[in-house]
């Protein structure tokens, strides 16, 4: 594996060979030094064209247990926004000597086409609405770990589909899992074609609730009203948020979880943030552990095409 | 000076017919077998060619003045006729643009001795903001027969409304000779934040889309306007299967409007942007395999008037951003015709109408271009070997920039040598200036 841009690229085989590895990583984690020479002297490059601390944190908190050196990058600092192209900017980092860049980018598809201009791997830290493997990844590591399995597992997937790259990663990596999806929004937050993505969709959470073993909420964005794709946030909450009716009616073995950070009040109701079936704490712990098998693995087996031929 | 173009088959006013045709000055003084040739006469070689109009694109980019790292004048008239063509209409979104007499003049000059007819279209309002009307009768004096915004359509009704009133006076000054209302059909707040095609593919890749009604919508909008104005209206690459039945219905109703399709459009989907590579956007943007098939139903039922190449050059680097960052357009004047002939199942009469004697006519050059092969007519001509394959390569073109579509796809029909006013731009496949 050279690169990990989609969860396409890796299919069924390709999420359990990272699962296999995140386990080991679990217990390294565990250690009081949770440290290991895994990936020493490989210089990885963090690009981030668009903010986010929680991913940045994340993956250099992974790469740094597996010794590997980390170079920052973001488009603040950087000629970004002078006019340089995409290329030009990926070229520049590379001839400093990176073996693999971590790309986060506003737009759908920038890590792909840096994929095709750098020989370093390239790890998709989010793209657009379009992808965001490595969530999907603690996420179904995160699910596993409470030793569910896949097949036939329900998942409602709720919030706004439209603008989510974790959305199209995760119905992508359940599905390959044959685990059954559902997303639960409203018209105006489903893509336009949503029937592309393969998933049953519903407009009514109460009618989804008691037959969900796992409740996926979004991440939902205040500009999604100025754009009147909702009438008012408060209205999302009483339609499409976790309330405490709604936590009683899903069933006691079912797990709530979310990306992150959560807008208390809006996806859920903040009586329930503390629920036990919750998992957002896990899914951050776990963030840690599945990036450092997705860094070892991809740099690794690149190492190891690199010497074969 | 005379050219024999011998051993062709001609479009001739009887269509096609095994014919050699001699040209001397600008003009064609015969067709027929056993010519007088005269002894000095350059004797060109048509065997297994079709002898045609030579070509007039409705629409395209020359990027002169403002953006001549991408294209100027002088490359993308010697792309031209290298791909066919004998007359360009040249789209005012240049920097400035072309929306005032002494632009079009500079125009004229600087396309003096360049390897085709470029003939200017002038912006349908100032600066192309939407707001104010250019001074469409001075320019019309001057000989503007095509009026355009193109790159955006004229978004206020009350303001097309005004344009199209304006220039059904206009006729007063052109002598009868109709003035052309070209539209890029585009509601932008439909549009806004789209990338390409809303479809199906654009909810996989997460690139924000442009619905098909963000063109339709303009379309109805201005053929109700046309309908009470009596002006005609002319429709830029219209790319949905919807617009092409919208355009099927005006024309039955009687309104003055005629339509191109460019050779993307009925090439190329939405799909091809699932690599994210810019060189696949385009505005309005690759649609769906079934608006592809309407757009060729309407090209072969005669809905459809005129393919246009929207050659749109860009630099290189500019198409090494972000899909949704990167600059929308694709070159097309040295491909087009063998795409035509490769992709359309179509008689070469109805191609030919679709690239020369349709759009010659609805550009105001009908006098010049687009004729049949006869004497008496301007010898404005492509010669062209239907049967011959050759590969699309970006870097191999005449354009300063390399964004083709179909780089590496093989194709079929060669440009052999184009004729203008009697002189040839191309020899034997190559430019001769
Ligand atoms: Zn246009």
């Amino acid at each position: 594996m050279k690169d990990l841009l989609t969860i396409g690229d890796l299919g069924a085989d390709g999420i359990q060979e990272i699962m296999h590895a995140a386990d080991s990583f679990a217990e390294v984690c565990q250690r009081p030094i949770p440290k290991v020479p895994a990936l020493r002297g490989k210089t990885i490059a963090s690009m981030f064209f668009e903010d986010s601390t929680r991913t940045r944190t994340s993956f250099e908190t992974a790469a740094k247990r597996l010794s590997a050196d980390v170079m920052n990058f973001s488009a603040s600092s950087s000629s970004v926004n002078k006019g340089e192209s995409l290329r030009d900017t990926v070229e520049t980092i590379e001839a400093m000597g990176v073996d693999a860049i971590i790309v986060r980018h506003k737009s759908s598809g920038a890590p792909e086409q840096i994929s095709r201009w750098a020989n370093a791997s390239v790890i998709n830290g989010g793209d657009g609405w379009h992808a965001h493997p490595t969530q999907s990844l603690l996420d179904v590591y995160t699910i596993r770990e409470e030793g569910r399995t896949f097949d036939g597992l329900r998942i409602a997937i709720v919030g706004d589909i439209s603008h989510s790259r974790v959305a199209r990663s995760n119905i992508e990596a359940f599905h390959t899992l044959g685990a059954e999806v559902t997303l639960v929004a409203p018209p105006t937050l489903l893509p336009p074609h949503v029937e592309a993505l393969g998933a049953h969709v519903s407009h009514d959470l109460d009618a989804v609730l008691a037959n969900t073993d796992v409740l996926y909420l979004l991440r939902m964005q205040h500009e999604r009203m100025d754009q009147a794709l909702v009438p008012s946030l408060g209205e999302y909450h009483r339609a499409f948020g976790l309330t405490l009716d709604r936590a009683k009616q899903l069933p006691s073995s079912a797990l709530i979880m979310h990306p992150g950070p959560m807008n208390r009040g809006i996806e859920i109701s903040p009586e329930v943030i503390d629920d036990e079936r919750v998992r957002v704490l896990n899914q951050v712990t776990n963030g840690v552990i599945v990036r450092m098998a997705v860094l070892y693995l991809v740099l690794g087996s690149a190492a190891a095409d690199r010497s074969a031929s | 000076m005379s050219l024999f173009i011998h051993g062709g088959q001609i479009l001739g006013p009887n269509g096609v017919e095994r014919a050699d045709v001699l040209v001397t000055g600008s003009s064609i003084v015969g067709t027929g077998l056993d010519l007088p040739v005269p002894g000095n006469a350059r004797h060109i070689d048509a065997s297994g060619c079709y002898v045609m109009p030579g070509l007039v694109d409705l629409h395209a980019h020359l990027r002169e003045p403002g953006t001549e790292e991408a294209e100027t004048i002088e490359t993308g008239a010697r792309g031209a006729a290298l791909g066919g063509y004998t007359a360009i209409v040249a789209m005012p979104n240049t920097t400035p643009t072309i929306d005032s007499p002494s632009l079009v003049r500079d125009v004229l000059a600087i396309a003096e001795g360049a390897l085709c007819e470029v003939v200017p279209a002038a912006a349908m309002t100032v600066g192309r903001e939407g707001k104010l009307l250019t001074p469409m009768g001075e320019l019309a004096r001057m000989g503007v027969r095509i009026f355009t915004d193109d790159g955006r359509g004229v978004q206020d009704p009350a303001l097309m409304r005004s344009i199209m009133e304006y220039a059904t006076g206009l006729e007063a000054i052109t002598g009868g000779a109709p003035v052309v209302l070209a539209q890029h059909c585009e509601i932008e707040a439909l549009s806004a934040g789209g990338h390409m095609h809303e479809g199906e593919w654009s909810t996989r890749l997460g690139i924000g889309g442009q619905p098909s009604e963000a063109e339709t919508l303009m379309m109805l909008r201005d053929i109700a306007l046309a309908r009470r104005t009596g002006a005609h209206i002319h429709f830029q690459h219209v790319s949905t299967g919807e617009g092409v039945e919208i355009i099927r219905q005006a024309k039955a109703d009687g309104v003055k409007v005629t339509a191109e399709v460019t050779t993307h459009h009925f090439t190329l989907t939405d799909e091809a942007c699932s690599s994210y590579d810019p060189v696949f956007k385009v505005h309005p943007p690759l649609r769906t395999a079934a608006d592809v098939d309407a757009i060729r139903a309407g090209l072969a039922d005669g809905t459809i008037d005129c393919i246009a190449t929207d050659h749109a050059p860009h630099e290189p680097h500019t198409k090494e951003f972000p899909f949704d960052q990167a600059p929308p357009g694709m070159l097309g004047l040295e491909s087009a015709l063998a795409l035509a002939l490769t992709e359309l199942d179509l008689p070469i009469e109805r191609v030919s109408e679709l690239m020369s004697s349709n759009p010659a006519a609805i550009a105001g050059i009908g006098d010049r271009h687009g004729n049949p092969v006869e004497a008496g007519q301007r010898a404005n001509l492509v010669v062209v070997d239907a049967g011959s394959e050759w590969t699309i390569r970006g870097s191999a073109m005449a354009s300063r920039s390399h964004n083709t579509p179909y780089e590496g796809r093989t194709v079929k029909g060669q440009v052999r040598f184009t004729v203008l006013d009697g002189e040839l731009t191309v020899d034997d496949g190559v430019a001769t200036r």
